[in-house]
């Protein structure tokens, strides 16, 4: 009982703190803007943490975050190669090859206008759908190892980055490309130096989004069979041996690996369109 | 009119790569059929065709062309195949009036469908609820945000298979957990764009409220509300299709009997591809009936609204 009091304490406490940085007068400075959703996420460790002892939760429902770091820690070893196996060379290839293909296809579609009406409904409709279903066929036709999880990321990441390119490609208006036109820019030259760098806000739209379903489908990818390793492959036996804090270990691995994924994208997006009106400050 | 011609072109060129696609792959299963069945196959045996490119089986046996479309377990199916699949398990059943029978994709539709519908219920009005209470408090907006705009990196269908052991180590079961999946992935598009809505009167209308002396509570109803929709049915659209990955994801690592999901897992056991091809598309055709009732619903609200484009 002493626990969960405290847990409460804590919250309260905690949101207190937060109120008052956020509300304060220094509450537009960097360091506030960092500190409050960090003590915000320090504050949810704790009350989870205090819960879950003070409460005696058994640890096949709810291990505590002191659990998931032991058993985070006790298979370093094991979640590194299940790291390699499942974002290395899974979605990071499939990201890579699906990303550049879609592109590719992208330029295609902007030459020829006949293309670009008859599948851009075609890929908008293709991007709504639930693709992860593709994941049993991909994993009948290229094995059980990687080279089928990058398959179905390429499927996955296809669609969205091809939907957001073709439509950047056509952002620039009439006025622009009509000045490149009295340059007498060829076509490949007021593609680089107007309308790629015109569609890159939207390409990175896609890229980002992209970044979660590459992870997502890998992982998915892996329920309908994978080698002994592998995040979707752990994930699937530790369940099934109720070892939860080994599954919590892996969502950490995800989310880690995620975000910093996410991160890397939007660092790229960040250099590189650095003069659009959503980057400047 | 030109736009329908390249749509249908495209089609048609897609499903004519289908079919062509389908000779190389499953012309390897064709001729060791066809060989047990005591036709002439160059080259025979299993084994020296084993290392063979399949175009070049595929022209020094021109009469298995035909069964290539027609096998009973191919690698991929050919699209008349999946057709008459998904017509025996829908159509044909509500014809013996056995609309939900087992073998029936309604039946499976049904069942994901309704988890679906819950949780994007459960995942819309939570996020509604979080979005109004970040744009009105500061705190939640500074703690809350940059908290949910990171889970959209987690891939959240890791946590599907956990969430649905623990809730059933309580006695939960059925239709919730996967519920609950289904909300969890509706609930940021909704949150974001809600949150981008309700933001989105600038501030000279803001303003003109203000001289009218009207309460928050008068604001939020009479601009941010009315704002909010075209950038909530926006994210409806993207949270409905994600609901159903989630509902359908949310079968898989259980092994659950019924549902789209479980209709993939079954097919993928048994090597079953054309089960697996029908339970895709009507996966497919389902998310596109859901979008497009969305859309529906968004033109005669906005209509209603005064704010149809």
């Amino acid at each position: 009982m002493v626990m969960v009091g405290l847990a409460v304490l804590v919250w309260c406490g905690g949101w207190w703190l937060n109120a008052r940085l956020a509300n304060g007068p220094q509450s537009d400075t960097r360091l506030v803007q960092l500190l409050v959703p960090a003590i915000f996420g320090i504050t949810l460790l704790l009350v989870w943490q205090l819960l879950v002892m003070g409460m005696q939760v058994p640890k096949v429902i709810l291990p505590s975050p002191t659990d998931i770091a032991a058993a985070f820690e006790a298979n370093l070893s094991k979640l590194s190669q299940d790291f390699q196996q499942t974002f290395v060379k899974g979605a990071l290839s499939g990201y890579v090859i699906g990303c550049s293909a879609a592109f590719l296809m992208a330029i295609v579609m902007d030459r020829s206008d006949f293309l670009r009406r008859g599948l851009l409904p075609v890929g908008n409709f293709v991007a709504a759908l639930p693709i992860v279903g593709t994941a049993p066929i991909l994993v009948m036709w290229f094995g059980f190892d990687w080279h089928s999880k990058a398959a179905v990321v390429v499927v996955m990441v296809f669609f969205p980055v091809l939907v957001n390119t073709v439509a950047g490609l056509r952002e620039t208006s009439a006025m622009q490309r009509d000045l490149m036109q009295t340059y007498a820019a060829s076509y490949w030259q007021s593609f680089f130096k107007l309308r790629l760098p015109a569609a890159l806000p939207f390409v990175f739209n896609g890229l980002k989004i992209s970044t979660t379903l590459a992870l997502v489908g890998a992982i998915v990818a892996e329920f309908f069979g994978s080698p002994t390793v592998g995040m979707g492959f752990r994930i699937s036996t530790s369940v099934g041996q109720l070892a939860l804090d080994m599954v919590w270990a892996e969502i950490v691995v995800a989310a880690l690996a995620g975000s910093l994924f996410y991160g890397v994208v939007a660092m790229l997006e960040k250099m590189l369109t650095f003069w659009h009106p959503s980057q400047r400050r | 009119m030109k736009t329908v011609v390249a749509v249908l072109t495209v089609l048609s060129v897609i499903i004519a790569f289908w079919y062509a696609a389908c000779l190389p792959m499953n012309i390897k299963g064709v001729l060791t059929e066809a060989e047990r069945a005591g036709a002439e196959v160059t080259p025979a045996g299993a084994k020296e065709r084993r290392d063979l490119s399949e175009f070049g089986l595929v022209l020094d046996n021109n009469f298995a062309i035909a069964a290539t479309w027609a096998q009973d377990r191919p690698r991929l199916p050919a699209p008349h195949q999946v057709a008459v699949e998904l017509w025996k398990t829908t159509g044909a059943m509500v014809l013996k009036g056995k609309m939900m029978s087992k073998r029936s994709l309604f039946y499976h539709g049904w069942v994901t469908l309704s988890a679906t519908l819950l949780g994007f219920a459960i995942g819309t009005g939570l996020g509604i609820l979080l979005a109004v209470g970040i744009v009105h408090s500061r705190v939640m907006d500074m703690s809350v945000m940059p908290w949910a705009i990171v889970s959209q990196t987690i891939p959240i269908i890791a946590l599907a298979p956990m969430i649905i052991v623990v809730l059933y180590s309580v006695g939960v079961q059925g239709i919730l957990p996967k519920a609950i999946i289904s909300a969890y992935l509706s609930f940021f598009p909704v949150v974001v764009g809600m949150v981008k809505g309700l933001r989105s009167p600038d501030a000279m209308q803001l303003d003109l409220l203000r001289t009218y002396n009207a309460s928050l509570n008068q604001g939020f109803w009479a601009l941010r509300l009315p704002a909010s929709m075209p950038y909530l049915f926006t994210s409806l659209k993207i949270g409905i299709a994600a609901s159903l990955v989630g509902a359908i994801v949310g079968e898989l690592p259980t092994g659950a009997v019924a549902g789209l999901g479980a209709r993939l897992l079954g097919g993928s056991y048994y090597g079953q591809t054309v089960q697996i091809w029908s339970a895709l598309f009507a996966a497919a055709i389902l998310a596109a009936c859901l979008v497009a009732l969305l859309g529906v619903i968004e033109r005669g609200v906005l209509k209603r609204m005064g704010m149809s484009a």
